[in-house]
């Protein structure tokens, strides 16, 4: 049977480090899949303008393109040159909610994720997202420092 | 149609020369001629759409509301009651799938489209209701936005089934696209001459309701706290904020607007009703007077038929029930099932006629601004006997802002703010359904749009120099006129959102729509 862990893509450079991690448990476990899911922030209760309602649809579909390209897609294409087996993934929706759902859909085994980027004063109101997730996932989370 | 444009054009070539010159007394003086010209031009529309009904002095627009929402009331079986909890289950987002997130959702369809309606229609209608009809307006105001959420329901499902989806992504729909979609699947005619029918009365309604009345009365509010100042002043100040917003793209400030305006409506809602908590033992007696004062009248212009009409009259205005400019906001929304628009808009009038309208006309009735005559205990007129005598003579925004005042001495400011940011927010969306309509009449294209959005900042200005009277007038007259094709619209195709009713609701009952984890 094939393994899945998921690894969660912020968009940053540090983001190396989780793909590296996962990159290297994939080839000690051999029979293995690595889904790299990138979530654009979104939440269904912010207020738009008319004219943002009626173009939302086309921007959904330019940032899922925008996001794959740029982020997914590098990555995928780094795992499978190193003989990795990789998919990518977007998503919109809450980061810590949606890498939980997601790895539920799936059935990976494990959720590989960067170590926050965000500080201050956001992270003291709001708290991460990676410690969301790891608060709130139903799989074991590894945090790559 | 044009020819109103033409001439508030030359108006306007002729104000400017003057604007730069001019000094207060001479501006006076062209307020003055801005507001008589206006008069003079909208005069015969407005009392064609408020002509009474033969041998009464019931206007027969009021009537034609009023027979619409409990019509769609009864052959929808109550769906507003019916329906409600699945309403509420929808905006919470129980039933959207999350792998369509990121699409708009029913909350913010739903919020989006209450910023367009919730506004000076709560504040100063209100007044203006209450001032004229007196307390028991009220009753029939919560009346009307009971009645109009079937209306609200009817047009927001069609507004969405027979939307256009273009191949960029992006989406219009609106009356006219139902009308004329709608009526060529049914085999009916005259669709297309509904549409077009629309569209002109839309773009009215844009200019009047959705501009100049906004435009008055934030000026009004402005200068009720700086000092009296010629009206054009605002009125260029706020074109060219607008300006910017629809030509110039500077959409940082239609979002920080989007963004302060629900705080707003929030803060206005918790005002009221820490004001009536405060005065929690009169509350009793106000509901009594809303009550007593919906059959009797309690002495006010015109009697108990006066109130009715205030009252029927300024809740349409509020919620927009039955207009069509809902179902314009609504289509935007992506959804497999068209109904569920419609369900999630039928909230709107529940929020702002029977919630956000009542606090205002139970904060006025409390707040003892309308004077009650100590002998007869009941309401004096005023000199001219065309309303209740107020403390101070106030009446629209300033009623409102003096009720409120005499209980939180600087809330005042806080409201002033709030009518200028609400009045705002109208003139953006309107903007849009006025440019909706008028590109379905003459086609999308930059030169187009351009020559609209420009017509419409120009409004701004003759809107806040002309006074109260005329522009309500023209207002109210722009925008029932828009519901007398709407709803002639929707009694046609009516049988459509019945039979998607009867569907969806059988299909909920088999337990066909999940409810999502989140």
């Amino acid at each position: 049977m094939t393994t899945k862990l998921m690894i969660g893509l912020d968009g940053h450079d540090s983001a190396d480090r989780a793909l590296d991690y996962g990159k290297q448990l994939a080839k000690l476990i051999g029979n293995c899949e690595l889904l790299v899911l990138y979530v654009i922030e979104w939440s269904p209760y912010s207020f738009q303008t008319i004219e943002e309602n009626a173009e939302r649809h086309k921007r959904r579909e330019e940032e899922i393109t925008t996001a794959t390209i740029r982020i997914v897609e590098p990555a995928v294409q780094k795992l499978s040159a190193a003989g990795v087996h990789a998919r990518g993934m977007v998503r919109h929706g809450d980061v810590a909610d949606t890498l939980n759902r997601v790895s539920e859909e799936e059935n990976a085994y494990q959720i590989i994720v960067n170590r926050s980027s965000k500080g201050g004063i956001a992270k003291r109101l709001f708290g991460s997202s990676t410690a969301n997730l790891v608060m709130s996932a139903s799989v074991p989370v590894t945090v790559v420092g | 149609m044009t020819t109103t444009i033409k001439r508030a054009l030359i108006t306007l070539v002729a104000l400017l020369p003057f604007s730069l010159t001019a000094v207060a007394q001479d501006a006076m003086t062209l307020d003055q001629k801005v507001n008589e010209s206006f008069a003079q031009i909208t005069g015969p529309f407005v009392n064609l759409i408020f002509a009474p009904l033969p041998g009464t002095s019931f206007p027969w627009i009021v009537m034609w509301l009023v027979v619409a929402a409990t019509i769609f009331t009864v052959y929808f079986g109550f769906v507003q009651f019916r329906y409600f909890g699945h309403a509420i289950s929808l905006v919470k987002g129980d039933y959207s799938d999350p792998n369509d997130a990121g699409e708009v959702s029913h909350f913010q369809a739903l919020t989006t489209a209450l910023s367009g309606t919730v506004g000076l229609g709560n504040i100063a209608g209100v007044a203006v209701a209450v001032g004229i009809g007196g307390p028991g307006a009220t009753f029939w105001m919560i009346l009307a936005g009971l009645l109009g959420m079937a209306s609200k329901f009817t047009e927001c499902t069609l507004g969405v089934k027979y939307r256009n989806e273009y191949d960029d992504g992006t989406v219009s729909g609106g009356p006219m696209y139902y009308m004329s979609k709608g009526f060529k699947e049914l085999g009916l005619p005259g669709g297309k001459i509904l549409a077009v029918l629309f569209s002109i009365f839309c773009i009215l309604g844009a200019l009047g309701g959705g501009n100049m009345f906004q435009a008055n009365q934030a000026h009004a509010q402005i200068s009720g706290i700086v000092g009296d100042y010629p009206g054009w002043i605002t009125g260029i100040v706020f074109a060219l904020i607008v300006y910017m917003v629809i030509v110039g793209g500077v959409k940082s400030i239609a979002r920080v607007t989007e963004k302060v305006v629900p705080f707003m409506g929030i803060m206005y809602v918790a005002a009221a009703l820490i004001i009536l908590l405060v005065n929690y033992d009169k509350i009793g007696w106000a509901f009594g007077q809303i009550f007593g004062g919906a059959f009797t009248g309690l002495g006010v212009a015109g009697g108990f038929v006066g109130a009715l009409i205030q009252g029927f009259k300024r809740a349409a205005f509020s919620n927009e029930a039955g207009v069509g400019s809902a179902a314009i906001a609504h289509s935007a929304v992506k959804t497999k099932e068209p109904i569920t628009e419609g369900f999630v808009s039928l909230l709107e009038p529940l929020i702002d006629t029977v919630v956000i309208c009542t606090m205002t006309a139970l904060v006025i009735t409390i707040s003892g601004q309308l004077i009650v005559d100590p002998n007869t205990n009941v309401y004096l007129l005023n000199d001219a006997g065309t309303a209740i005598s107020t403390v101070g003579d106030t009446s629209g925004v300033a009623l409102t802002s003096a009720a409120f005042g005499s209980s939180i001495s600087w809330f005042p400011y806080v409201l002033a703010v709030a009518v200028v940011l609400f009045a705002f927010s109208t003139m953006i969306s309107w903007s849009y359904y006025g440019l909706k309509a008028w590109t379905y009449l003459f086609g999308e294209g930059k030169t187009t749009e351009l020559i609209f959005k420009i017509i419409f900042c120009i409004f701004i200005v003759i809107g806040a120099a002309a006074s109260l009277g005329p522009v309500i007038d023209f207002s109210d007259a722009a925008i029932f006129a828009m519901a007398v094709v709407n709803i002639t619209g929707l009694y046609c195709l009516m049988k459509v959102v019945k039979n998607e009713l009867n569907a969806y609701g059988n299909r909920l009952a088999m337990g066909e729509f999940k409810k999502f984890q989140h």
